[in-house]
């Protein structure tokens, strides 16, 4: 078994649970052994990096110094997410390079009893450590049910390999780890070309209309080249792609269905994990069909029916004149 | 303090140069002149002035009066950078009878007056600079130049055209030459092009006449498939080891007739003259007008060699020719001079993982497309897509690949505009298609260049300015399917643009070869951080190194276009016949040499030296610098544990005498 520093992040108990599940049950195969680290808080996300350096750094750095003290026979951080790992390696590579910037935020840690020293943590994501230290051949060995006739989309997005402080990536622009990963679970790997493009990030929050656009590329570049999923490695572009797949096909009339799975709910499957155990049938666009294509069976997951939208200010009545646009391009016509 | 009271032993004058504003702007001239006159009369300063050109020749002519009148036996010249007029100055005190290395020269305006702003604290560091030269110069010694033959005979390396211009040059004006070249055949880079520009006239027509004149004459002996393994001695002696690879072809018996090629049975991907574009024979030569015409048998692909079974080509050579027993040869060659035209290797495109290069099929390299649009290339000169059938109705030329980016080269790589315009010119000549150039900036600085820019503008083709970010396979927009699309923010128009193309060509930028480091180590020259040899002065001796012996030409130098690559070979060419005219050359006596008695033989200096200068006696145990090598650059003075080393010019003494009297002024 191999120890590792986990940091969760906010979404692996909450919107990528199904991440969290399908993690925790391929860890125990390959000897990895993730402790959690005590008392976590917020990696800030994207929220305002931009906007006041020296306390964003100090509340990711607060999470750093947290670990340095937890140190357990590993010095290495995972974080599972893309935004938890960019924001981790960000606040230690920052800290490291401008000593003043390091004294700074350990002037703040210091109000709360703490203290990072930069460079001590090696902080990697869950994908790193799969490929560098699991190595492709033992995930092969644990492969019990091959994923033979399942065109996977590998999907990296924009966080992981760029900047790529330490490295660990064969190309920033075009990464073929997760290809390589999905090609030894016994995947047909699509040669996806927008595998580190953006997935519209917080921009479905300030600007959907920009952030469906990102997602309409992405999801009609996986069904141009006839992908059964996209596999992501991030619970922010699960989400996206995921969850406002619907909205976004109201925007441009069309009717994606493309099931967007975490690559851990792909190597639990592959390794004979039972579906139900790696959170399938949370994603809202159905992986059913896709896994049956494979053989494997989703249980049906009773949904709660969903919430009508509140209505804001005075009640509108649906248009009587019909516009007469016709629906948009489905799934089908586009792939030609 | 007695050592003061002393009797000065040399008499020596001092010489301060206004440069008319350049020192007297920032340098109170008469004030360092009467600081030396007043405070250096103790170490021996008996005459101090100032003027205000010291370089014409009215102020040399002073100089030489008081040496005669005055009886000086050391001059000090504060003025420019030694660089420009040391000689100057040396030249005048030897006129007056005086060693020309007992005259130095301390630099005022490059290192004082031109960067200081400060006139008060720039007089300081004058006086400064001018009192650690007295107190050194009285240590100079007087030194004898040194004179060595020159051995008339040349050796070229690299067979492209700047070799060949440089080797026809030497040999038309009547001495020997060697003409190594690690490929089959010469013609180098040149020999795979289709047209060259601005001109379009073919390339192989122009070229082909200088490969068969260097090839057959009479003052050229022309190793090809043959690499130099190792070199010593020094400008106007060198021995060269050359290994002359199998051929498994007796070039004795073989007539050129080609059948042993067409027998072959075994065709593989030429990666060298087809940039792995095309298909070639086990026994080959890389193209028809190969010189030698004499073809090699590649020895790792051969059936008979790796199954013991074929000989084709042994069958059908109706001259006994083919000798699967030859081997290599090692060749001993004595050379005066030696020029390196060792040119370039292509960016590889594959590293901008962007441009899909290696994974889009109908990307290919600028030099894929050369050997596409040649018409002894694997197509006959059709231009068609990957699938070898069908033509493109719209090609992308994207300049600027792996040049002029931080990621990878950052300087430009001059011929890339030039190159796609002439692809443009090609493209819609043969094909009709639609191009695209996509370009950061225009650079078409040669004669006729710009009017060729012109031509291809007026010929329609459609230039977007602006780097391009991607190269695509994902369609988004209506009519993108099945094509290429180029991801680009068009700078002049201010948007962003998506333009579907059936073709890309991306212009890579070229790169010193792979291996220019260690052939720089082989002849004791340097590369720059980029990789390119150095000149011994970038505009004023752009083709000698700072190696006397070892001159360079074309893109070893730097990236450069035909004329400019032809032009240095006939230059370097031009200096070696100065040499070998000359029949010895003079030495700078700046030398460093081994007090052996100290010399503990620890051998820390013998890796250091980058003139290959140094070796070691294993008999005496003792290391020794060979003066006619050595540059005098003072590496292994500084290393040497021991303090065995002493460099002529630079001794101990000298150097704290110098550091005494810098100190003296502050």
């Amino acid at each position: 078994m191999s120890e590792y520093i986990y940091y969760p992040g906010c979404s692996m108990e909450s919107s990528a649970r199904a991440y969290g599940d399908s993690m925790r049950a391929i860890c125990k195969p390959l000897g990895i052994d993730l402790k959690e680290m005590d008392d976590w808080n917020c990696c800030g996300a994207t929220e305002y990096l931009s906007l006041a350096k020296l306390p964003a750094y100090s509340l990711i750095a607060r999470n750093l110094a947290l670990a340095e003290q937890q140190i357990n026979g590993s010095h290495t951080v995972v974080a599972p997410c893309s935004a938890c790992f960019l924001n981790l390696s960000k606040a230690d590579h920052y800290m490291l390079e401008s000593p003043t910037f390091g004294e700074q935020v350990n002037e703040a840690l210091a109000a709360g009893g703490l203290h990072y020293t930069p460079g001590k943590l090696t902080i990697r994501h869950l994908l790193d450590v799969l490929i560098n230290d699991v190595g492709l051949d033992k995930i092969k060995e644990q492969v019990v049910k091959p994923l033979a006739g399942l065109r996977v989309a590998p999907y990296i997005g924009c966080m992981l390999p760029r900047p790529d402080y330490s490295n660990h990536y064969s190309d920033s622009e075009y990464p073929t780890e997760l290809d390589d990963l999905m090609r030894a679970l016994g995947a047909e790997v699509i040669d996806f070309p927008l595998k580190t493009h953006c997935c519209g990030g917080h921009m479905t929050q300030i600007s959907p209309d920009t952030a469906f656009e990102l997602i309409r590329r992405l999801i009609s570049a996986a069904d141009q080249f006839e992908a059964d999923v996209i596999a992501v490695v991030c619970p922010m572009c699960q989400m996206n792609l995921d969850a406002f797949q619907g909205q976004m096909n109201q925007h441009f009339h069309t009717k994606y269905k493309m099931p967007i799975l975490f690559f851990t709910q792909l190597i639990g499957v592959a390794f004979g994990e039972k579906p139900e155990a790696l959170g399938f049938g949370t994603e809202l666009v159905s992986a059913r069909d896709a896994m049956q294509r494979i053989g494997v069976q989703i249980p049906v997951v009773e949904q709660a029916a969903a919430k009508p939208r509140k209505v804001e200010g005075l009640p509108m009545r649906p248009p009587r004149v019909k516009t007469g646009r016709k629906p948009g391009n489905g799934h089908k016509e586009a792939s030609k | 303090m007695s050592a003061e009271e002393k009797t000065p032993k040399e008499k020596i004058g001092v010489y301060v140069c206004h440069c008319g504003t350049n020192i007297a702007g920032m340098v109170d001239v008469v004030g360092v002149r009467d600081w030396a006159q007043e405070h250096l009369g103790k170490d021996g300063v008996v005459i101090s002035r100032d003027y205000k050109f010291m370089c014409s020749s009215l102020g040399q002519e002073l100089i030489e009066k008081d040496i005669k009148e005055l009886g000086l036996t050391r001059v000090v010249v504060a003025a420019c950078s030694p660089h420009l007029h040391e000689k100057t100055f040396r030249t005048a005190a030897e006129r007056a009878g005086l060693n020309p290395y007992l005259t130095e020269l301390v630099s005022i305006r490059e290192q004082v007056s031109w960067v200081h702003t400060d006139k008060a604290v720039a007089t300081e560091k004058s006086k400064s600079l001018v009192a650690g030269t007295v107190k050194r110069i009285v240590y100079n010694e007087a030194l004898e130049k040194l004179k060595v033959p020159i051995n008339p005979n040349t050796l070229v390396v690299g067979g492209g055209i700047a070799g060949i211009q440089a080797a026809l040059e030497i040999a038309n004006g009547g001495f020997h030459v060697y003409l190594v070249e690690r490929e089959p055949s010469i013609g180098g880079h040149m020999a795979q092009f289709d047209k060259t520009f601005p001109t379009l006239d073919c390339s192989a027509c122009i070229l082909t006449p200088r490969m068969v004149e260097a090839g057959t004459h009479p003052n050229i002996t022309l190793l090809t498939w043959s690499e130099v393994m190792n070199v010593s001695g020094y400008i106007g002696s060198f021995n060269v080891t050359i290994k002359k690879k199998a051929r498994f072809v007796n070039e004795e018996l073989c007539t050129g007739c080609g059948i042993c090629m067409e027998k072959c049975p075994l065709k593989v991907i030429d990666d060298v003259y087809e940039a792995g574009l095309g298909f070639r024979k086990v026994i080959y030569t890389p193209f028809a007008q190969a010189v030698p015409k004499y073809p090699v048998l590649d020895k790792p692909n051969c059936t008979y060699f790796k199954n013991g079974k074929c000989k084709a080509c042994e069958k059908f050579c109706p001259t006994n020719a083919i000798d699967f027993n030859q081997q290599d040869e090692t060749l001993n060659v004595e050379v005066g001079n030696i020029i390196l035209a060792t040119g370039y290797d292509l960016f590889d495109a594959g590293k901008v993982t962007n441009y899909g290069y290696g994974r889009l099929a109908n990307v290919f390299t600028s030099m894929e497309f050369e050997r596409l649009c040649n018409a002894s290339g694997p197509t006959n000169g059709e231009i068609t897509l990957r699938d070898g059938k069908t033509k493109p109705e719209s090609v992308g030329i994207i300049h600027c690949v792996g040049s002029r980016d931080k990621n990878f080269n950052n300087y430009c790589s001059t011929i890339c505009c030039m190159q796609s315009l002439k692809f443009a010119h090609i493209v819609k000549e043969r094909t009709g298609a639609n191009v695209y150039e996509f370009y950061i900036d225009m650079r078409t600085a040669a004669k006729s260049y710009d009017e060729f820019y012109q031509r291809i503008l007026e010929e329609g083709t459609l230039f977007v300015r602006g780097k391009v970010a991607e190269v695509t396979d994902a369609a988004r927009n209506p009519g993108e399917e099945g094509k290429l699309i180029i991801q680009v923010e068009d700078t002049l128009a201010g948007k962003q643009r998506r333009i579907p193309v059936d073709m890309v060509v991306l212009s890579s930028g070229i790169e010193p070869r792979a291996d220019a480091k260690q052939t720089g180590k082989l002849f004791g020259i340097s590369c720059s951080s980029d990789g390119w040899y150095i000149e011994r002065h970038p505009k004023l001796d752009p083709v000698t190194t700072m190696t006397e012996g070892i001159l360079i030409a074309g893109c070893a130098s730097g990236p450069k276009d035909i004329p400019s690559s032809v032009s240095q070979g006939a230059a370097a060419a031009a200096r070696v016949l100065d040499k070998i005219l000359q029949k010895e050359v003079e030495l700078e006596p700046i030398r460093a040499s081994v007090d052996e008695a100290k010399c503990s033989g620890c051998r820390i200096c013998n890796n250091l030296c980058p003139f290959n200068a140094i070796s070691f006696i294993d008999d005496l145990a003792v290391t020794r610098i060979n003066p006619a090598l050595c540059q005098g650059c003072g590496t292994c003075v500084a290393a040497c544990p021991a303090g065995a080393i002493n460099g002529t010019g630079f001794s101990n003494e000298q150097i704290f005498a110098q550091i005494d009297g810098i100190l003296m002024a502050v």
